[in-house]
C-alpha cells in the first residue's frame, strides 16, 4: 500500500504543473482575445516564388 | 469637399475596394474599378506589395475612402517627444510597441492586412489585432520609421487609427479579473485535491486505510489549505478590514471570521486533538465563493462606461501662426489662438468664428443631428463637428473649461462615487453577524457553565463555522449575475451588477428631451404650399437620393414609395442645400436663402426646407423630430409607480405638446445648459430621491454621472456614449418599465434566497450549539446548501425573465 505515496506524490505534481501552465498561459495573454486567433488560423502563408523587392520605407 | 459632381446614371458598377456604387467617378485601373481614389491608392500600395491576398479573404473588404482626409500633416503632432511617451505601451532604445483603436476592423481580410504590415514597410516588426476590441498593436523599429510614418501608412492603406485626447492624457490601467481568476484557479486546484484526501474520512467507518494514511492526509491537506489561507482568501480579509474600520459590517465580515475560525481550529483540530479537521470544507467554501464573485463579474469588451469628452476630442489641432499652419497637441492650446478647423473636424474649444460658413453638427453633445449655421463674431461651443470648407476661430477658453467641458470640473467627478445605497447584503450581514456571535457566546457560557471546557470551544468553533454564509453570500453574486446577463441579452448593458440593486431603489425617472424621447427615424414632415404633382414628387425624391443630410433623409423617408426620375446633375452646398437640372429646370430644394425665397418662414421647433423649381419658390417642408416609438406607453407606464421630469436644452415651444401626449403630471423643464441639468439631478439627490437619468448626448454627462443611475441610450452600441452606468440599444427603450421592474424581481428573489440559507443555518446552528458538527456533517451541509441556493437564484431569475418577456427562451 506505501506505494499510494509515490502515486500521490506524482499526482501533485502533475496537477501542479497543469496549474502552472495555466498560470503562463494566463500570464501570456492566451485568454484576452479569444476570437481573433479563430480567424488567423485559417489564412494561408502564400508561399511566395519570384523574389520580391524590398518595399521602400519612405513615405510619400 | 462641399460640391461633388453626381452623375446618377452611372450607379451601376461597384467598387472593387470598398464595394460600394461608384457614384461620383468611376476610375479604371488594373482593369478594376474604383468610386474614388482613396480606394484605388489603397489597392495600388497593397498591389505594389503582393497583399493582394486582401481581396481574396473577403470580397471587397475595404471602406470607402472618399470622406478621409488627405492633408498630410495632420500628424505633425506625433513628432512631439511628449505625445509619443505617453501613446507608447513600451520603447527601449530599439523598438517602440504602440497600440491603436481602428474602429474600421471589421472582417478577416483587416486582420490578415494588419497582421502583414512589416511586408509594407521593412521597419515594422509586426502587428497583432485584437478583433472584439478592434486594436491592433504595432511593434516597430523607430530608427527606421517614426510613430508618425507608422500612422500615415495606416492611414494610407485605409486604417486610419483613432487617437484621441484620453490616450494621452491618461493611460489605460488594464485592471482584468486575471487576479480573480487565479486565486480561483488555485481554489480549485487546492478544493481538488483536498476532497481526494479527504474522502477516506468520510468513511471512517470502512477503515479503508490504515492510521499512517490518515496522519499524511491530513497534513497534505493543512499544507493544501495554506495558499487558499493565505492568497486565494486575501480579498475577503482586505474587504472586511475596510469595512470593521468605517465601523460597518458587510457581507465579507462574517465571511472572514468563518474562514479563520476554520482554519485555525483545523490546525488545532489536526495537530492536537489528531482529528481530520475542516480543510476540506475551507477549500469548498472558498472555491464556491469565488465562483460566485466571478460570475458577478460579466464585462463587455466592446463598450466603454467612462467615457467622457476626452474620449471624443482630438489631440492636435491646426494653429495659425502669422498665416502659417502648425500642428499643435490641443493640451498646448491657450486662449486667444487662431485655429483652424476643417470638414468632419471637431471644434476642440469655446471659440469666436473668424472667418468660413460655419455649419455646426452637435449630435453628439445633444443629440440633434441636424446641424446649425453659426454666423461670423458667433461664439462656437466645443464639441460640435464643422461640416463644410474651413473655419478659423479664436479661441476663448481652454479645451477644459469651456461650456460643455466644464462640466468634468464639476465636484460630481472629482471622487469616485461612494455608493450611498447599501445593498441588501450589507444590511442583513450586519444584523447576520451579531447573532452568530451572540448564539456562539451563549453556547460556550452554557457548556463552560456545566463545566465540559472543551465541548465549550467545540460548540462556539461549530457554531462560527457551520453558519459562515456560503449559501447567503452566493445568493447576491449569482442572482445579480444572472439579472446582468439577462439585460445583456435583451441589449441593456450594465456597468456591473451594483446597478441592478440601485435600479430597483429608483423612485424618480429623469429624460432628456433631445435624442432620447426624440427620435431621428421618428421626424414629422409636413408640406406647405402649392400641390406637389407625382413628377414633382419624383424630382424632390431624386434629389435627396444624392445627399446624406439628416434633413435630406428625413424627407426621403417622408417620400416613401415614390419612384425618382433621372436628373442630370445634382449638386449639394454644405449648409444651404440642393441643386439639380431637371428638363432643363434648375430644381432647388434647401434654405430660405439657397431658394432666394422672399416669403420668410419662421417656424419654431424645426427645420424648413424649401423647394424652387426656376427660382419660383413652390412650397416648402416642416421638419420636426418625432417621438420615439411607444415613448407615451413607457412613460406611462413608469409614471404609475414613479415620478417622470424631462430635461432639455431647446425652448420651451413643445411644452404644449409634449403636455399633452404625456399628461400634467410629468414635470418638464426647458432651456437646460449642461451644467443645469447636473445642478437639478443633484437638487432632486438632495431631497432623497433615487434618481435614473436617461439621456444621451455628452450634454446630458453630467447629470448622468450624478443620479444614482445614469442610462445612456444609443442607436449603435458601438457608438459614442457618454459615461453612465449603462447602456441601452435605443430599440429596446420601450422595454424600460420592465427592466425596472425586473431589477425590483431581482431583488426579491435574493430575499427569497436569503430564507432559504437561514433555513439551512438554523438546522446547523441546532447540531453546532451542542457540539454535534463533525467534519462529515460540515462536508455534506455545505455544499448542498450553497448549490441548492444558486441552483435556486438561477432558475427563479431566468424562468421570471422567461415570463416578463425579456428573455426568448428560458435557458
Amino acid at each position: 500500500m506505501e506505494v499510494i505515496f509515490v502515486l500521490i506524490a506524482i499526482s501533485l505534481i502533475l496537477a501542479g504543473s497543469f496549474l502552472f501552465l495555466f498560470f503562463r498561459a494566463m500570464k501570456g495573454g492566451q485568454f484576452e482575445d479569444s476570437h481573433t486567433p479563430a480567424i488567423r488560423i485559417l489564412f494561408e502563408n502564400k508561399k511566395l516564388t519570384k523574389d520580391k523587392k524590398v518595399p521602400s520605407t519612405k513615405t510619400k | 469637399m462641399s460640391k461633388s459632381t453626381i452623375h446618377s446614371s452611372k450607379a451601376t458598377t461597384t467598387c472593387y475596394h470598398c464595394g460600394e456604387a461608384c457614384q461620383d467617378e468611376i476610375l479604371h485601373f488594373d482593369q478594376k474599378d474604383f468610386c474614388c481614389t482613396g480606394c484605388k491608392l489603397v489597392y495600388e500600395v497593397l498591389n505594389e506589395n503582393d497583399l493582394c491576398t486582401y481581396y481574396d479573404i473577403a470580397d471587397q473588404p475595404g471602406l470607402t475612402q472618399k470622406a478621409s482626409s488627405r492633408k498630410e500633416n495632420r500628424f505633425d503632432y506625433l513628432d512631439d517627444q511628449d505625445v509619443i511617451k505617453k501613446l507608447v505601451d513600451f520603447q527601449n532604445e530599439e523598438e517602440s510597441h504602440i497600440t491603436f483603436t481602428i474602429p474600421l476592423i471589421h472582417c478577416a481580410s483587416c486582420i490578415w492586412l494588419l497582421e502583414n504590415l512589416h511586408k509594407l514597410n521593412s521597419g515594422i516588426i509586426s502587428g497583432r489585432v485584437d478583433f472584439i476590441k478592434k486594436k491592433v498593436q504595432v511593434k516597430f523599429q523607430q530608427s527606421q520609421i517614426s510613430l508618425k510614418e507608422v500612422v500615415l501608412l495606416l492611414s494610407k492603406i485605409g486604417y486610419e487609427p483613432t487617437i484621441n485626447l484620453a490616450d494621452v492624457e491618461k493611460k489605460k490601467v488594464n485592471v482584468t479579473d486575471k487576479k480573480l481568476i487565479i486565486k480561483l484557479a488555485v481554489a480549485g486546484f487546492c478544493f481538488g485535491n483536498m476532497m481526494l484526501f479527504s474522502l477516506p474520512e468520510y468513511f471512517a467507518e470502512a477503515e479503508l486505510l490504515g492510521n499512517g494514511f490518515k496522519k499524511t492526509f491530513n497534513y497534505l491537506n493543512v499544507l493544501l489549505a495554506l495558499p487558499i489561507f493565505f492568497y486565494a482568501a486575501t480579498d475577503y480579509y482586505r474587504s472586511a478590514w475596510l469595512s470593521v474600520k468605517n465601523k460597518a459590517v458587510n457581507m465579507d465580515v462574517p465571511i472572514a471570521i468563518g474562514i479563520v475560525t476554520l482554519f485555525f481550529y483545523s490546525l488545532y483540530d489536526i495537530f492536537f486533538l489528531l482529528n481530520e479537521g475542516y480543510m476540506d470544507t475551507l477549500g469548498g467554501l472558498l472555491f464556491f465563493l469565488l465562483i460566485g464573485k466571478y460570475y458577478q463579474q460579466k464585462t463587455y469588451d466592446t463598450l466603454s462606461f467612462d467615457r467622457d469628452y476626452r474620449s471624443y476630442f482630438p489631440v492636435a489641432v491646426t494653429k495659425l501662426v502669422k498665416e502659417e499652419e502648425e500642428v499643435i497637441p490641443l493640451i498646448k492650446l491657450n486662449v486667444g489662438d487662431i485655429i483652424k478647423v476643417r470638414n468632419e473636424e471637431l471644434i476642440p474649444a469655446d471659440s469666436i468664428l473668424l472667418e468660413g460658413n460655419a455649419y455646426i453638427d452637435y449630435s453628439f453633445v445633444t443629440g440633434e443631428e441636424i446641424p446649425v449655421v453659426k454666423k461670423k463674431g458667433e461664439l462656437i461651443y466645443a464639441g460640435g463637428r464643422q461640416k463644410g470648407k474651413a473655419l478659423t476661430l479664436t479661441v476663448q477658453k481652454s479645451p477644459s473649461q469651456g461650456y460643455l467641458t466644464d462640466l468634468w470640473n464639476s465636484d460630481s467627478f472629482e471622487k469616485e462615487r461612494t455608493h450611498s445605497l447599501e445593498s441588501l447584503a450589507t444590511r442583513i450581514s450586519g444584523k447576520f453577524t451579531f447573532t452568530v456571535i451572540f448564539i456562539a457566546m451563549v453556547a460556550f457560557i452554557f457548556w463552560a457553565y456545566q463545566g465540559q471546557l472543551s465541548l465549550a470551544v467545540l460548540s462556539f468553533t461549530s457554531v462560527l463555522i457551520i453558519t459562515c454564509p456560503c449559501a447567503l453570500a452566493m445568493s447576491t453574486p449569482f442572482t445579480l449575475g444572472n439579472t446582468l446577463r439577462v439585460f445583456g441579452q435583451g441589449k441593456f448593458y450594465l456597468k456591473n451588477a451594483h446597478v441592478i440593486e440601485k435600479m430597483a431603489q429608483v423612485d424618480t425617472v429623469i429624460f432628456d428631451k433631445t435624442g432620447t424621447l426624440t427620435a431621428p427615424a421618428q421626424a414629422k414632415v409636413t408640406y406647405s404650399g402649392e400641390d406637389l404633382s407625382p413628377e414633382s414628387k419624383s424630382i424632390i425624391k431624386a434629389l435627396v437620393n444624392q445627399s446624406t443630410h439628416a434633413l435630406s433623409n428625413r424627407i426621403n423617408a417622408w417620400l416613401d414609395g415614390v419612384k425618382t426620375v433621372v436628373i442630370d446633375e445634382v449638386k449639394e452646398f454644405s449648409g444651404q442645400g440642393l441643386l439639380g437640372t431637371y428638363k432643363n429646370q434648375e430644381v432647388r430644394l434647401g434654405s430660405a436663402d439657397f431658394v432666394n425665397s422672399q416669403v420668410l418662414v419662421e417656424r419654431e421647433g424645426g427645420n424648413v426646407v424649401f423647394f424652387s423649381v426656376e427660382g419660383v419658390v413652390i412650397g416648402h417642408f416642416f421638419i420636426q423630430s418625432g417621438l420615439r416609438k411607444d415613448i407615451d406607453r413607457v412613460v406611462a407606464e413608469i409614471k404609475m409607480g414613479m415620478d417622470v421630469h424631462f430635461l432639455s436644452g431647446d425652448q420651451d415651444h413643445e411644452r404644449a405638446n409634449l403636455k399633452r401626449i404625456f399628461g400634467n403630471d410629468v414635470l418638464m423643464n426647458f432651456n437646460q445648459s449642461p451644467s443645469d441639468k447636473l445642478a437639478y439631478i443633484e437638487k432632486l439627490n438632495r431631497r432623497g430621491l433615487n434618481t435614473l437619468m436617461v439621456g444621451d448626448g455628452l450634454n446630458d454627462a453630467g447629470a448622468l454621472r450624478a443620479s444614482q443611475v445614469g442610462v445612456a441610450i444609443t442607436d449603435k452600441i458601438t457608438n459614442f456614449s457618454p459615461a453612465s452606468d449603462a447602456i441601452m440599444d435605443a430599440e429596446v427603450m420601450p422595454k424600460l418599465p420592465s427592466f425596472l421592474q425586473f431589477a425590483k424581481t431581482s431583488r426579491k428573489i435574493i430575499k427569497a434566497s436569503f430564507g432559504l440559507s437561514f433555513t439551512y443555518n438554523t438546522v446547523g446552528v441546532f447540531f453546532a450549539v451542542q457540539g454535534l458538527v463533525s467534519p462529515v456533517f460540515c462536508a455534506i451541509l455545505m455544499p448542498i446548501s450553497s448549490i441548492s441556493v444558486v441552483i435556486f437564484t438561477t432558475l427563479a431569475t431566468n424562468y421570471l425573465a422567461y415570463k416578463r418577456g425579456l428573455k426568448s427562451k428560458i435557458w
